[in-house]
């Protein structure tokens, strides 16, 4: 079973809400759309679902032709942002109404609804009113309706951000756990996400979008360790990837008149000229014998301390593994893991990964 | 620029109960001039309320309130010169940017020139220098929210700007940026800021004390800092960090902790303690990795690992109870089974809920 776009391309005034979109998805695998918000993501949900035009391009489902065919004969389900419910309806009602529109016996019905509720861990809130749960209880019972569905293509856009931070963590790993049961084996999950931690966590395929276009797809690993260009090192890291320009010199890498340092090892076969250099903020630590920089802003969050530091026009943000105090315009030393080190050519795109490239 | 002083500030949304239902409980509290603060908690912990009763959108059933030690509990908002940014940015869509920060000064008739200098300090602190003759429709989210917060500072009387979930509709990489100028203004113009959000990350990084609230009290008042390292209660322990503190039901024999089969030591001075109803937390950062058994050491069994990209989460099982463990990406994992190490003085113990230090 596949879904396959080719060459997907919407541009309703003068800005792509999809550009030359061509993705396959298979049965089994769950695919994480991960980009800025306006980056297609919602764009492409909408055109599998039927709900929003294309200016070229076509989608094939099973090996025919999916864009003829009208939203309710496609067999998908989508939960939104929102939590779409009915507000009249009891948390069994609202789960058993996909179903009830088909005249399926009430048997049936309930064996189906109670196995659903099972999974989004709401039993014993059957009878409860729409209006009587918390948002992230309401975001559970669309969930639930979706499953019952039983369709071959589920869409998921950004299901977890209107709730706490807290429940999202929660609702993130039941999400994981109730997408690896056996629903996935015969369904396409694809997820669309702004959140590169997110996308880490669903460990499926990531697909980066940026102004309708796809900048990248792979596995999530892939994807964090070898980002195909500059923009992919932005999206998929928070935060965003450090690159600086800098140029390679009778095996020196400059990046300006105060860092210099020798190639490392695996950037060894790497010829004299421009480039530029990316370094992921935890790839980079404090070293009484490194580079001068001073400290504009140190922010802690919990175990972990994020250094916005510059010397002259260079900015960079270091993250630190521990809680420690600085105070504004503080001069501190830092040094860089450089086995880490990534290159871009001028272009932007990537021509040295610290990580084996597929 | 202001100091807020609640003084015994509750309030009960159905004023007619016989027993007050509170949506915030009378507490006293006071907010330093210049300092920036975030109220942190879940939906319907009473952070708006309290933010409501600060701006004068709710006059509180009960207490006083005060701004530079004037009472000002039944001053309407328009009066109290204080600034407010929303979740979604609030702008002139018809207007240039110039406009939209001109507009409050415009209302209180200051002259074109005052206006123009005013404008331009801001627009200048804010990055917003450039894109000041265009209309403000066709702006990013970020720079829309901006000029909500401009609109804010350009008045330089205002006693606090007040933000409720300011960066939820912005993007990740440009919330930082956000963050760093809302400090900017804080350190330039002195300016009291409190900061509402739901979000721990975004209170821990932006403010110097938190203020942790749950169905309607605060539960704790620090740094980011004290609130990760000695969270004074379990809720607190759950709410902030990701993942939440690891949280075990124990007991005591012998001066020492008893967790499952294994005996721990613990700093606590444990000759306090009068209940057996105790639990102890552990961070899931503060935990070790041993190929043999050492002090305060449990041995556990690896059930998965996440890859997060800057880290890897393991989840652990010991006797049947679930451990989180976060260890460098680096880390290389050969066995199913490692001995965690739970140093003592990471460990934190709560009688009813409550830390006890």
């Amino acid at each position: 079973m596949k879904l396959v776009t080719h060459n997907l391309t919407f541009k309703p005034e003068n800005e792509y809400f999809l550009n030359k979109v061509s993705l396959e998805f298979e049965a089994g695998k769950l695919y994480t759309l991960l980009g800025r918000t306006l980056s297609g993501k919602t764009s492409l949900l909408k055109t599998i679902a039927g709900l929003q035009p294309i200016d070229t391009g076509n989608i094939t489902f099973e090996g025919k032709d999916f864009s003829s065919v009208p939203v309710w004969k496609r067999n998908v389900a989508m939960v939104y942002q929102e939590f779409i419910n009915y507000p009249h309806l009891s948390v069994y009602d609202n789960i058993a109404f996909p179903l009830k529109q088909r005249k399926i016996k009430t048997s049936d019905i309930e064996n189906e609804v109670s196995v659903a509720i099972n999974k989004v861990g709401l039993s014993g809130f059957e009878k409860r009113k729409i209006q009587e749960l918390s948002g992230g209880q309401q975001q559970r019972v669309a969930l639930a309706r979706s499953l019952v569905k039983n369709a071959k293509i589920l869409l998921l856009d950004e299901p977890l951000v209107n709730l706490d931070y807290k429940l999202r963590e929660g609702l993130r790993d039941e999400f994981k756990n109730i997408f690896s049961s056996d629903l996935s084996s015969h369904s396409i999950l694809i997820y669309a996400s702004t959140d590169p931690l997110e996308a880490m966590q669903l460990n499926g395929e990531i697909i980066v979008l940026d102004e309708g276009e796809i900048l990248q797809s792979g596995t999530a690993k892939d994807v964090f360790e070898n980002p195909s260009n500059i923009k992919v090192a932005e999206i998929t890291n928070d935060p965003a990837m450090n690159v600086i320009k800098g140029n390679i010199d009778s095996n020196k890498i400059i990046l300006n008149e105060n860092i210099s340092f020798d190639v490392p090892v695996h950037l060894k076969d790497i010829q004299a000229g421009s480039y530029h250099f990316g370094i992921r903020a935890s790839d980079m630590f404090l070293d009484t014998k490194g580079f001068d920089f001073n400290v504009d802003i140190a922010e802690i969050s919990g175990s972990e301390t994020f250094l916005h530091l510059h010397q002259n026009e260079l900015n960079m943000v270091l993250l630190l593994e521990e809680v420690k105090n600085f105070n504004d315009q503080d001069n501190i030393k830092i040094n860089f893991n450089l086995k880490k080190l990534y290159v871009f050519d001028e272009k932007g795109d990537l021509q040295f990964s610290p990580f084996t490239m597929s | 620029m202001a100091k807020i002083e609640f003084k015994n500030v509750g309030h009960s949304y159905d004023q007619n109960a016989k027993i007050p239902a509170y949506a915030l409980k009378p507490f006293s509290l006071s907010w330093e001039d210049g300092g920036r603060y975030a109220l942190l908690g879940p939906s319907g912990c009473g952070k708006t309320t309290m933010l409501n009763i600060m701006s004068g959108l709710i006059t509180p059933s009960e207490g006083t309130v005060f701004f530079n030690d004037k009472n000002i509990t039944s001053v309407k908002t328009e009066q109290r010169n204080i600034a407010q940014v929303f979740q979604f940015p609030v702008i002139y869509n018809t207007m240039s940017v110039f406009d939209n920060l001109a507009f409050p000064l415009k209302c209180r008739k200051f002259s074109n020139s005052q206006i123009r200098t005013k404008v331009n300090e801001v627009a200048d602190i804010l990055n917003l220098s450039s894109v000041l003759n265009l209309g403000a429709k066709g702006l990013t989210a970020d720079q829309k929210q901006l000029i909500s917060l401009g609109r804010g500072l350009v008045r330089e009387d205002v006693a606090a700007v007040l933000m409720d979930e300011p960066l939820t509709v912005i993007d990740p990489d440009l919330k930082f940026k956000l963050r760093r100028k809302l400090k900017e203004i804080n350190s330039k113009y002195n300016t009291t800021l409190i900061y509402v959000t739901h979000d721990q990350n975004e209170a821990m990084t932006f403010a110097e004390k938190i203020i942790v609230m749950d169905s309607g009290q605060i539960v704790q008042r620090g740094s980011s800092k004290e609130l990760f390292e000695s969270p004074s209660t379990t809720f607190v322990a759950y709410f902030i960090g990701s993942p939440a503190m690891n949280i075990f039901n124990c007991s005591i024999e012998n001066n020492e902790l008893v967790l499952g089969r294994f005996k721990l030591k613990i700093d606590t001075n444990l000759d306090q303690i009068k209940s057996n109803e105790l639990k102890v937390g552990i961070r899931s950062e503060f935990i070790d990795l041993s190929d043999k058994p050492t002090e305060n050491s449990i041995l556990a069994k690896i059930k998965s690992n996440e890859d997060f990209g800057n880290y890897i989460l393991l989840t652990c099982e010991f006797d049947n109870l679930e451990i989180k463990v976060k260890i460098k990406r680096e880390q290389v994992i050969t066995s199913e089974t490692t001995y965690l190490i739970l140093s003592k003085n990471r460990l934190c113990l709560y009688e009813k809920e409550k830390l006890i230090n």
